[in-house]
């Protein structure tokens, strides 16, 4: 390790030494690391898909003929925000990694966030969903690019109560991130004049959810909504098709959903499922190509907006380190908030002051499996929310970053 | 509408169908750990690893061979209970003259690598499993819809949890079973291979968990953790019935499927824990469990 460090001292030195070009770029390497679920409940949403989006991405910048020299590390965070935590400083202090992606699961992203302040690297996180990320622990050092609790609550709620779904009853998983999923999707329904008819809280990871299910069922509310994630989620999906909640005219409304889920639970269980999402592959050509690129390096499996969103900002990272020719974390995160954002996937957009990545939001319904016409034909377009109006108005977020 | 403490008559029973249902499977993992303290003493950790191999089996059948549901009820016990047969000669008999701790550390050392290996290899998203196209569908009760597929696994738990107390409390062969684990060498002297069929009951306390397995398979997802979220609980149940005591498990596997049902009715936070809260008072008042003797 000693020597390691001696090397990147002397390095860094002859860097500096060595004149204009590259004189700020570390070690003479770009170096990306994706640290996420690689072995369980989120690998299929993130895992090795985000580093294949990464190396796509640094492809499609033509880094090399650019003159940058980027390279891609990934680890597993177990799902725990003290490996998470342990790693990025070992990233970070030993082996010249210049910027974190990806980092899904809110808790291990929230300690991502921390160590990469401390250490004025730069984080673009894709897959946690805590909007405190840009909201109350905001920092000038995270972009936080492809959704947030806030979106998803906004998103689903208003489209929902406004196309007629105005009585709900929320299956929540009981712990912090399920409350204020449940809490804030809450607010938006009777905010939009819709009525919450009940709520049951299932403690997390819940095999068994018939006899929530059949309290949802007793309810008559119009709209079934799922504040929970994962496996819960998948669980309750699959066993409300058994007790035919669908069939019986109630709609479910998965609040966090991603287009994995949805494959492993299968269309004839899926069906009618409401819910929002940031990207989807199947809304237009650029998507299309990128991902047929991608399913045929990644044994057919489709791109989730995990993956997308990990695309694209590796993509815009490498054009501001590239404008900066400087791998410096604080300014590269500012350089990305000052331009503004254009990649083939998300099109043309912005990150806001707090770090947040603004985009349209869309509200999708799975299809039935006679609509479905191929491979991953899961999704139809029910409504586009405007980036505008997707994401959290930046005053309300409480992000010490902005001055009011 | 009718009601009794505020609480109106038809949710109140379709909460009880319910709890029957899950009571269903816990009867049916509690027996053969019953089944397999009972008479060998041993405190088969690997229970739940074999309820989840059981169900991987089923998903095999399905996507390798194209064997359907009702195969699977028959062959995944089979080579589920191949395996515990195997793992019972190589290892296990050799721990029956030391304590049952060892048989304790043995099992769940076993089962953290079986549930490792299937990790490792198929990650937790878990697997769909299709539910078998004569059970699809439902009743409506009238206070509630029943899907079909749960009515068949009430039954058909019920059925086998029956047959295996009467296979070895009211047969011949079963007599022999417990005859063997009071005094193996007289049984032994009588003629009759006391370590074959300690080898044969070990596996079919683990065809059962199998076979309990494949009931999961089209409800749950098949994932390598189906089995440690539930082994605890049943364990639960099998401690409030009494080590060993068949009748003891049944009876409290469904007992408490009805209680942990109602909990989620009354009060759902708590239905996790409500079966500890239970073993709890049972231990304090009557150590040897609700059935147990001693």
């Amino acid at each position: 390790m000693k020597l390691k460090m001696k090397v990147l001292a002397a390095a860094a030195v002859l860097a500096l030494g060595a004149g204009t070009a590259h004189a700020q770029i570390s070690g003479n390497v770009v170096k990306i690391g994706v640290l996420n679920d690689q072995s369980s409940l989120y690998a299929d949403l993130g895992g090795q898909g985000s580093v294949l989006a990464a190396r796509m991405a640094i492809e499609d910048f033509k880094a090399k003929e650019k003159g940058l020299n980027v390279e891609v590390v990934f680890a597993d965070h177990q799902n725990k925000p003290d490996v998470g935590s342990q790693v990025a400083r070992r990233w970070y202090d030993a082996e010249g990694v210049d910027a974190i992606f990806d980092v899904p699961n809110s808790g291990v992203a929230l300690a991502v966030n921390q160590v990469t302040r401390e250490k004025g690297k730069a984080f673009i996180n894709s897959g946690a969903a805590s909007s405190d990320l840009t909201g109350k622990q905001c920092s000038p050092n995270t972009v936080h690019w492809t959704y947030d609790t806030w979106m998803l609550a906004n998103g689903t709620g208003k489209a929902i109560v406004k196309t007629g779904g105005d009585t709900w009853f929320f299956l929540t998983a009981d712990y912090a991130f399920g409350h204020a999923l449940e809490r804030d999707t809450e607010a938006v329904v009777v905010k939009n004049g819709g009525k919450v008819l009940g709520k049951v809280r299932h403690p997390l990871n819940t095999q068994d959810f018939s006899s929530f299910l059949l309290q949802a069922q007793a309810s008559k509310a119009k709209i079934v909504g799922l504040a929970n994630a994962g496996g819960d989620t998948v669980n309750s999906i699959k066993q409300a098709s058994e007790f035919g909640i669908v069939k019986g005219g109630q709609n479910l409304a998965g609040l966090l959903v991603f287009l994995t889920d949805v494959h492993g639970l299968g269309l004839d269980k899926a069906q009618g499922l409401i819910f929002t999402e940031t990207w989807y592959w199947d809304m237009n050509d650029a998507n299309r190509a990128f991902a047929k690129r991608f399913a045929a390096a990644n044994g057919n499996k489709y791109p989730s907006m995990v993956h997308a969103g990990v695309y694209a900002g590796v993509l815009h990272y490498l054009k501001a380190v590239h404008a900066l020719k400087s791998d410096d974390g604080t300014k590269v995160v500012a350089k990305m908030k000052e331009l503004p954002t254009d990649d083939p996937l998300f099109g043309k957009g912005t990150i806001r002051a707090d770090g947040r990545k603004l985009h349209p939001a869309y509200l999708f319904e799975v299809k039935k499996p006679s609509e479905s016409k191929g491979p991953y034909d899961y999704y139809k377009l029910r409504s586009t929310i405007p980036a505008n109006e997707a994401f959290r108005p930046i005053e309300q977020g409480d992000c010490p970053l902005v001055k009011k | 509408m009718t009601e009794i403490f505020g609480i109106s008559l038809p949710a109140l029973s379709g909460q009880l169908l319910i709890g029957l249902i899950n009571g269903s499977f816990y009867a049916l993992l509690s027996l053969g750990l019953a089944v397999i303290f009972g008479l060998l003493n041993i405190i088969n950790f690997t229970h739940g690893a074999q309820y989840m191999m059981g169900a991987f089996v089923a998903w095999f059948l399905l996507n390798k061979t194209g064997l359907g549901y009702w195969w699977a009820l028959v062959i995944a016990p089979i080579v589920v209970g191949a395996t515990g047969v195997v793992i019972e000669r190589l290892m296990l008999s050799r721990l029956y003259k030391l304590d049952h701790l060892y048989g304790l550390l043995l099992t769940f050392g076993l089962a953290l690598i079986i549930e490792g290996a299937f990790h490792h290899q198929y990650g937790s998203a878990g697997l769909p499993y299709a539910m078998p196209s004569q059970l699809t569908g439902g009743s409506n009760l009238g206070f509630m819809y029943l899907p079909n597929y749960r009515a068949w696994v009430i039954v058909a738990s019920l059925a086998i949890c029956l047959a295996t107390w009467f296979l070895i409390e009211r047969t011949k062969l079963g007599s022999y079973l417990r005859a063997a684990t009071e005094n193996p060498s007289l049984v032994q002297a009588f003629g009759i291979n006391v370590p074959r069929m300690i080898t044969l009951t070990y596996g079919f306390g683990v065809g059962l968990a199998a076979l309990a397995g494949v009931f999961a398979a089209p409800i749950y997802q098949v994932s390598p953790q189906m089995g440690s979220s539930l082994i605890i609980v049943v364990f639960a149940v099998v401690v409030i019935g009494g080590m060993g005591s068949i009748m003891g498990s049944i009876v409290t596997g469904f007992g408490l499927g009805i209680i942990e049902g109602l909990t989620k009715y009354f009060y759902p936070e708590a239905s996790n824990t409500v079966i500890f809260v239970i073993m709890a008072i049972v231990l304090m008042f009557r150590p040897q469990g609700l059935f147990g003797q001693r």
